[in-house]
């Protein structure tokens, strides 16, 4: 080593440990990993990441977190799990390890969730998911009872969209004729199954029924099946690449039934600017009370940080739990992880957030989440919920504008 | 009639999405695992210069084309060249550039991501129904069809009828013979792979008018273009478009008269006929 680097050497760590020293009390590190690339990557980049760097940056900008008695901005550290659930376990560990980080964002999508829930209770950091959507809360929260869930449950979601149906059946507006299809992986599987025995028990006739593999955007026969079978209703539980394939053959084969539901993306910003007005009508999974002022503030903040508006479902959801998070921190008064866990699981308290007030059960989980929207007049609302006031009525989809 | 048409407008899409690749690795011997990033760069372009600059896709491909024909090039002469200099067979090239692609693919899809972050693109092109044989089909798939019909007919008739067209083909059959004619076999393969290059982008680009694309998303069109360059035999181009077009007919045949579940499945029992039947590909020549 010459004397150059030597001398660098020294200047570089004195600066570091200086640095260190300085800030080591008033900074909270956060930890988050979850998709920047791989299959996943996309719905991350408008749902999870945008949200997850607002709810920093807001919080810094207003003086940090306050925690007993100090503020402590966060720096927040940032890992790509690759849509990976191998890479998710890997980066949790390496964030709790290597990084040292105060507490971690849960990551992003329900598959990723469970896998980083043994991981996230073997660390011993709390786990408020933002993105996980199952029906199994009642099994996870007994195993990792560090696990806390936002989103809401799927089967009350398949659920509420067959009950919107049957509310518009006896209403007159839309006939008995369903045609159910949905992507071949676990959550389309599942969600149809529960849709199908709902309708069914409503008196609803299957017309038309299939799945298609993960990742087909080539949809013409799955519309054109629907369409001859005389289908007078259309429910995909879809993925987002084929959200926007099955409405664009929709639009093309002029397929237009009384009542058409897409699901993931259909509440995407980028749903309403690439149909605009076509699409006034179409009904989709989620939802938010899109005329509240906390989510307009909301929806605001974001668009200016990220250049992108919100979607009117998960993205409330994903802020809303670091809410949850930051608040438990203030509540307990202290960066220990098992004290604000502590807190966590104390019933009693109640979180202030964007969704509203939010309050978790013997399970874990929120009871009060948006199910089913609609997009009126360029805003997608929410038509149905559990729990939350604001759901505007269903409107009968007048066919491709 | 339906079926035969969707059928057939699929096929078109994925003869775009492989004609390149089946230049690269039937003449320059790369079998590119890039290439689906290719695409997806190409239909960034189209999906950046319409939403910017309000260029439709048609025209943006006059820019597109000769750009990726540039770039893909450059890939060649300054990453692949180093491995065709020192591979000591046919068989360690191809190794060597499976492995060297893979990893460019992964260095694309980075790069992609970091210009134009993780999230969805598409935009609406000609969105509109056109109606044939009393059925109604997108107006993009159609000329995106058209289209691939006649890059592929460009194609065939450059390859079978030019100068140019001779010294690629004589490279393909047999790259040690064919200095010995006077044929630089690094410049035609160079040619080959930049002109495959140049065909998957625009063919990214004329797919981006109805696919929504991420940049992630590329692996997907990698593995349907290596299943149609296989099937029709690697360095003919007649096969790969009979390929596309029996899949694309096949597939839609099975979504709606089967199950569309099943699309995947047909599509490799026909693979796995082919791979039985003809090991060499529907228009491929027996090794000798």
């Amino acid at each position: 080593m010459n004397r150059r680097t030597l001398f660098k050497a020294v200047a570089a760590l004195t600066l570091a440990s200086g640095i260190g020293m300085a800030q080591a009390q008033d900074v909270l590190r956060l930890g988050a990993a979850a998709p920047q690339t791989g299959p996943l990557a996309g719905g991350a980049a408008v749902t999870h990441w945008p949200a997850v760097r607002l709810w920093v940056s807001q919080t810094n900008a207003a003086g940090g977190l306050q925690v007993g008695d100090r503020r402590m901005t966060v720096e927040l550290i940032e890992y790509d799990d690759q849509t990976n659930p191998q890479q998710a376990i890997m980066a949790a560990q390496r964030l709790a390890t290597q990084d040292q980080v105060d507490f971690m964002v849960a990551p992003y999508s329900t598959g990723l969730n469970l896998a980083a829930a043994p991981i996230f209770a073997q660390l011993g950091y709390p786990m408020v998911t933002g993105t996980a959507v199952t029906n199994n809360q009642p099994e996870l929260a007994a195993q990792f009872p560090n696990m806390f869930f936002v989103l809401g449950r799927t089967g009350v979601m398949a659920e509420d969209i067959a009950n919107v149906l049957v509310g518009m059946r006896e209403r007159g507006e839309v006939g008995s004729r369903v045609a159910l299809v949905n992507v071949a992986d676990a959550f389309g599987i599942e969600m149809a199954g529960i849709s199908r025995s709902v309708l069914e028990g409503a008196g609803f006739e299957i017309v038309y029924q299939t799945s298609y593999p993960l990742g087909t955007q080539d949809l013409a026969p799955v519309i054109d099946g629907a369409k001859s079978a005389g289908a007078e209703a259309f429910v995909a539980w879809s993925y987002p690449g084929d959200t926007f394939a099955l409405t664009d053959q929709a639009i093309v084969q002029n397929y237009a039934p009384q009542a058409f539901f897409t699901a993931v993306a259909t509440a995407f910003p980028a749903y309403g600017a690439r149909f605009g007005a076509q699409i006034e009508g179409v009904l989709g999974m989620g939802g938010v009370n899109a005329d509240d002022a906390a989510f307009q503030e909301f929806a605001a903040a974001h668009a200016a940080l990220a250049g992108q508006g919100p979607d009117y479902w998960a993205s409330a959801a994903t802020y809303g739990a670091l809410q949850i998070l930051g608040q438990a921190i203030t509540g307990a008064g202290t960066t220990d992880r098992a004290a604000v866990l502590a807190y966590l699981q104390d019933r009693s308290h109640e979180y202030q957030t964007v969704l509203g007030p939010v309050n978790f059960n013997e399970n874990n989980d929120n009871e009060r989440y948006w199910t089913v929207g609609q997009w009126q007049g360029g805003v997608f609302r929410g038509v149905a919920a559990r729990g939350r006031d604001g759901a505007v009525p269903v409107q009968v989809f007048d066919g491709w504008q | 009639m339906f079926i035969l048409i969707t059928g057939l407008l699929l096929g078109g899409t994925y003869a775009l999405i492989a004609l390149g690749l089946n230049l690269q690795y039937g003449v320059a011997r790369i079998m590119n695992l890039a290439n689906g990033e290719m695409l997806v760069a190409g239909g960034f372009a189209a999906f950046w210069l319409y939403t910017a600059g309000q260029i439709n896709p048609i025209a943006a491909l006059l820019v597109i084309a000769p750009l990726a024909f540039a770039a893909n090039w450059l890939i060649y002469q300054v990453m692949l060249v180093p491995l065709v200099k020192r591979a000591k067979s046919r068989g360690a090239l191809e190794v060597d550039s499976i492995l060297a692609t893979f990893g460019m693919s992964f260095a694309f899809v980075g790069i992609m991501s970091w210009i134009f972050g993780g999230g969805y693109f598409n935009y609406a092109f000609l969105a509109t129904p056109v109606d044939l044989f009393g059925s109604s089909y997108a107006q993009n798939r159609v000329v995106a069809f058209v289209l691939a019909v006649l890059i592929g007919g460009a194609l065939w008739l450059w390859l079978s009828f030019t100068r140019a067209g001779l010294n690629l083909r004589a490279v393909s059959v047999n790259p040690r013979s064919a200095p010995l004619v006077g044929i630089d076999v690094r410049a035609a393969s160079a040619l080959a792979f930049a002109l495959g290059g140049a065909v998957t982008a625009t063919g990214g680009a004329l797919v981006s008018m109805f696919f929504t694309l991420d940049a992630s998303v590329g692996v997907l069109f990698t593995m349907k273009a290596l299943i149609i360059v296989i099937m029709g035999g690697v360095g003919d181009i007649r096969g790969t478009i009979v390929a596309a077009v029996l899949l694309g007919i096949a597939e839609t045949a099975v979504a709606r008269l089967i199950d569309p579940g099943l699309t995947l499945a047909a599509a490799y029992l026909l693979f796995l006929l082919v791979l039985l039947f003809r090991p060499q590909g529907l228009f491929g020549k027996a090794q000798t």
